[in-house]
This record gives structure tokens, C-alpha cells and sequence, in this order.
């Protein structure tokens, strides 16, 4: 497995952000009522984290050590502005929709953990890359529990696609099934906490089959080590 | 003479812990009795519908952990099983109660590890999860059935938990408002409304469903529920503390409040004799894992209890509180287990 496989295999599983690192879960429970609202929110942070793991790598050669958390937080700050602007201006409804978690992508640690960990000791590609997996990591787990608490609480999927992708996708929302009522505790908060919960539980049951199908059982006996989320992984 | 030298406790009371849930399970009896003469045979279904589910889940889950499923023998899902279905509406639809079984047994009892590592009550997290899934169908009490015009066979009141529908087309909905437009509440739910409507609580009484003091079947069944539970504090199965305390503080609480405004509180009463207070306070409390366990905590954890009840039942939005009151004491009680430790017999105090 070479360095961009690695990276790879990182981001979407092995320390996934929402997942095992468990960082972000303040957008990440609020905003999934919907499958699309998850979308949204998702794309959002996986912009600002390529971006700022672009910036923060490209300037970490000039950074004194002992400011570096304020500047990276300031660059995450343009970046988050830059989104929330560019929502603002394109997918106004959306933008409504997620409110005040779109201006609080800048508190995601996640974002200035990979800033912190990864982008201030590597090169700019790979910084890139790492941002790119990481939120990508993050935003399949948006997709999938959106995808869950709208299917438990509303019956339908995409409800609202048009809100993001324009007009065309307005008949995209596809009713899976319709009941009288509906598991309303899914689109509430305690039902995000519990799926969320279910989500880890079954990912920690998966863990060693699927790392064993990736990494390869040679490789996976050589090293135990504990997942490390603080320092660079 | 052969004596034996043992360590202490000494005395020791030989009881399973299968005894026990059963011994639970029949004082439960006058009150399901109580039930099913005021609301028919619905609530029998909803009892039969959440235990089967509950047993099942139980088994499938403990398959799953890789356990005997033969620890279904010591009546814990059973247990939960009928708590739930007790609480249920008697004709809500029968996957209410399945859903409500399943959660309770795999969320709030398995997934914490099982019997005795469960942080809440399992049938009180079901019932909540249910409320708040599934208002409207939740809280479709139907009046007690000597109060409706329309008589109300078994058959019928099957077929409208299995299908939606009753023998001639009427639906649940039908059946509430009595088919003449009267809409029957259960008593707090009617006291709740006519409060929300500036009536005064004397005003409320007048309804049909009062019985001048009392919500008719409504203290009926809560008085069996406390015939049932004397008859576990009488077999030391349950300890006096909770219930005494929660029925206790929940009438002095309200008594005082009705004491400075009668008109817009429910008198002390009707707030221990309506709703699921009887039940609550022998059957629910009492809970051995999710209940407080020293003798100054059970006192404190019961009269929390209370105070959240008398509080979410007058200020809430939700006419019955019990479930919602239990599960956040349920929260606190490891913390008023820790600070409520006995000191042990030979230690200083502290």
C-alpha cells in the first residue's frame, strides 16, 4: 500500500472523521434530517477542508510554531466564509435550510485536526489528497445516516434534491413507502444519536473482515497499534 | 455438629431472580383485570402483542451476543414485554407495540449488555420512543367502554388493532369521538385541554368523563394497581421507599399548589389516581436495575420522580409525564447512588 492508498484507506475507514475520530458531530447530527441536507452540508466541509489543507500546507514552511492554531484557524475562516457566500449565492434555499451549521463548518475539528496533523508536516498534493479522503470520509457517513433518518422518519429519499442541484432534480424524490405515521424519532435529535450509535456499532463489527479484505491479512499482524486521532496517523 | 464459617452477608434470601419477575408479573394482575373491564379486550391484545415481540427480540438478540437464549427463563422480557403493553392505548395498532418491544429489549436493555447493565427502563424507553414517534396514536385512549354509545365487541376491537377497521367500517378515530362528536380524553389529558381553554378546574370536573371527583376506570384501575403492589411490598418483593415517597410527594406537591390556585391545577387527588401514577410508583420505579439502590438514594430518586411528574404533568407538553420523569431520574442515578453510599458498619462517617 503506497503513501496515496494509504492516505485513502485512512480517510474513508480506518480513521474516518465522523466515525472513529468522532469529530464534527455537531453539523453531523443536526443537519441530517435529509438525505440532501447531508449532501449539502458534506460538500461544504469537504470544499473547506481541501482548501484549507491546501492553504495551511503551501504556508507551513513560514508558520512560527507558537501562532500556527490561530493562523490555521483564520484560514479556515476565509474558506468557510468563501462556501457560505458561494451557497448563499447559488443554492439560497439550501443555504436557509442549513442555517447557522454552515458558518459553524469553522469549529469542525475535524478540519483543523487534518490541519494540525497531516497538512502542516506534508507536501501540498498529498495534503490535498488527505483533504479530499478525509471529507470524503465524512461526507459518506452524512449521505448514509441522512439517508437512514429520512427513510425512517419520512418515508422518501432526495426529498428536496432541487434545493441543491436546481430545477431538473425538483421530481427526484423517490417515496419508498408511505404510512399513516411515521418513526418520527429518526428526524429528531436523540434519533440521530441513536443511529449514529448503531453506525459505529456496526462498523466496529466489520472492522477486521473488511481490513483484512483491504490491507491484506501479511500486513495487518505486523503492526497492532492503537488508532491514533491526535497526532498524525 | 458440623459448623460452617462463611463470610458475611449471612443472611441470605434464596430468591431468583425469575421469582421475582414473575412475583412482579402476577401483582400486575388485578390491574391488567381493571383494565380490560374498563377498555375492553385491546389491552390484553396490546399485552400479548409486546411480550411475543419482546421474547423474540430477546432471543434473537442473545443469539446474536452469543449467549444460551435459555437466560430467557429469568422473565425480564417478559416483564418488559407486559409493562409496555400495559401502557399502550388498548387500540393502537399492533406494530406500535412491536416496534415499542423491539427498541426496549435491543436499544435500552441489549445493547447496554443486558439484565443489570441497562441504564434505563427498558419498557419506559420504548413507551417514550413511541410517544414521540407516534403522537397521535399514542395518545388515542379510548373513554372507558361503558361511556360509549357504540358497543364494542372483542372481535371488533381486534380487527381495529390488526387492520385499522372495525366489523362495520368504523375507524379508530370514530370510535373516540364516540360517533355522536363527543371527544373523549383520558382524565389528565381532558384536564390538560380544558386548562389550555381558561376553564377552571371545577368546570373540567363536569364532563362526562368525570365522576365528580375521580376520571371514571381511571381510579378503578389505579387503585388494583395498588392493591398489586401491596401485595409486593407485603411479600418484600419491592422496598416501601419509592412508592411511599412518590405517592407522598407527588400529593403534597400538588395539594399545595392546590391549595393557593384551585382553579388551575388538578386537585392532589385525581393527580395520585389518574394517568399511570399506581402503576408507576410500584411497578416502574421499583425497577431493581434502573432504580436507585441505597435507602436515603431510593428516597431521593422517588421524590425526584415526583417532582418532575407534577412538573411536566401541569407545565409540560405532554398530559402524562411518568415515562418522560422516569427516564431522566433513571440519568441520575448513578450519581445519587455514589453520594447516597451507607457507611459501612466499623468505618467513620464520610
Amino acid at each position: 500500500m503506497n503513501q496515496i492508498q494509504e492516505i485513502s484507506w485512512q480517510g474513508l475507514w480506518k480513521n474516518n472523521p465522523a466515525l472513529v475520530q468522532m469529530l464534527g458531530l455537531c453539523p453531523l447530527l443536526a443537519v441530517t434530517n435529509t438525505f440532501i441536507n447531508g449532501l449539502g452540508l458534506g460538500i461544504a466541509t469537504l470544499l473547506v477542508l481541501i482548501g484549507s489543507n491546501i492553504s495551511v500546507s503551501v504556508v507551513r514552511n513560514w508558520i512560527p510554531n507558537e501562532i500556527r492554531i490561530p493562523v490555521f484557524v483564520m484560514i479556515i475562516a476565509s474558506l468557510v466564509t468563501i462556501v457560505q457566500l458561494l451557497m448563499n449565492a447559488y443554492t439560497y434555499e439550501l443555504y436557509q435550510t442549513l442555517g447557522i451549521f454552515i458558518p459553524l463548518i469553522v469549529t469542525n475539528c475535524a478540519i483543523i485536526g487534518r490541519a494540525e496533523a497531516f497538512a502542516s508536516k506534508n507536501s501540498v498534493p498529498l495534503a490535498a489528497w488527505d483533504g479530499f479522503m478525509m471529507g470524503s470520509g465524512f461526507l459518506v457517513v452524512l449521505l448514509v445516516l441522512g439517508g437512514i433518518r429520512e427513510l425512517l422518519g419520512n418515508g422518501t429519499l432526495f426529498s428536496g434534491a432541487d434545493l441543491l442541484l436546481g430545477d431538473f432534480a425538483s421530481n427526484w424524490t423517490v417515496h419508498l413507502f408511505d404510512f399513516e405515521q411515521h418513526f418520527l424519532v429518526s428526524i429528531l435529535p436523540p434519533g440521530a444519536f441513536i443511529i449514529m450509535g448503531l453506525l459505529i456499532a456496526l462498523k466496529n463489527r466489520y472492522e477486521k473482515r473488511i481490513e483484512a479484505l483491504v490491507v491484506g491479512e501479511s500486513k495487518k499482524s505486523e503492526k497492532i497499534e492503537r488508532a491514533r486521532v491526535t497526532t498524525e496517523s | 455438629m458440623n459448623f460452617k464459617v462463611s463470610s458475611s452477608p449471612h443472611n441470605r434470601i434464596k430468591r431468583k431472580t425469575s421469582d421475582v419477575m414473575l412475583a412482579v408479573i402476577l401483582a400486575c394482575i388485578p390491574g391488567i383485570l381493571a383494565q380490560v373491564w374498563y377498555f375492553g379486550i385491546g389491552v390484553l391484545v396490546q399485552i400479548a402483542l409486546a411480550i411475543t415481540a419482546a421474547l423474540l427480540t430477546e432471543i434473537i438478540c442473545l443469539r446474536q451476543r452469543n449467549r444460551s437464549f435459555m437466560q430467557i427463563k429469568d422473565n425480564s422480557a417478559l416483564l418488559t414485554g407486559l409493562l409496555l403493553g400495559i401502557c399502550l392505548p388498548p387500540l393502537a395498532p399492533w406494530w406500535i407495540a412491536v416496534i415499542g418491544a423491539c427498541f426496549a429489549i435491543v436499544i435500552a436493555k441489549q445493547i447496554y449488555g443486558g439484565l443489570g447493565q441497562n441504564l434505563f427502563n427498558p419498557a419506559m424507553a420504548g413507551y417514550v420512543v413511541l410517544l414521540v414517534s407516534f403522537p397521535l396514536a399514542m395518545t388515542l385512549w379510548l373513554p372507558p367502554l361503558n361511556l360509549i354509545e357504540y358497543s364494542l365487541s372483542a372481535w371488533d376491537m381486534i380487527l381495529v388493532i390488526f387492520t385499522g377497521y372495525s366489523d362495520q367500517g368504523y375507524s379508530l378515530a370514530q370510535f373516540r369521538t364516540s360517533l355522536d362528536g363527543i371527544t373523549m380524553a383520558t382524565p389528565l389529558d381532558a384536564i390538560k385541554t380544558g386548562l389550555s381553554n381558561q376553564q377552571t378546574y371545577q368546570e373540567i370536573l363536569q364532563q362526562n368523563i368525570f365522576n365528580h371527583d375521580f376520571g371514571i376506570g381511571w381510579m378503578q384501575v389505579n387503585l388494583a394497581y395498588l392493591l398489586g403492589g401491596l401485595w409486593l411490598l407485603q411479600r418484600k418483593i419491592i422496598n416501601w421507599r419509592i412508592p411511599l415517597t412518590f405517592i407522598a410527594s407527588l400529593f403534597l406537591l400538588s395539594g399545595i399548589c392546590y391549595l393557593a390556585s384551585p382553579q388551575s391545577i388538578a386537585d392532589p387527588l385525581m393527580q395520585i389516581t389518574s394517568g399511570a401514577t399506581m402503576f408507576a410508583a410500584f411497578f416502574i420505579l421499583t425497577d431493581p436495575v434502573t432504580a436507585s439502590t441505597t435507602p436515603k438514594g431510593r428516597i431521593i430518586y422517588a421524590l425526584l420522580v415526583a417532582s418532575l411528574v407534577f412538573v411536566i404533568r401541569n407545565w409540560g407538553g405532554y398530559p402524562e409525564a411518568v415515562a418522560f420523569a422516569v427516564l431522566l431520574a433513571n440519568m441520575c442515578v448513578p450519581l445519587i447512588d455514589y453520594y447516597t453510599k451507607p457507611r459501612t458498619y466499623g468505618h467513620v462517617k464520610g
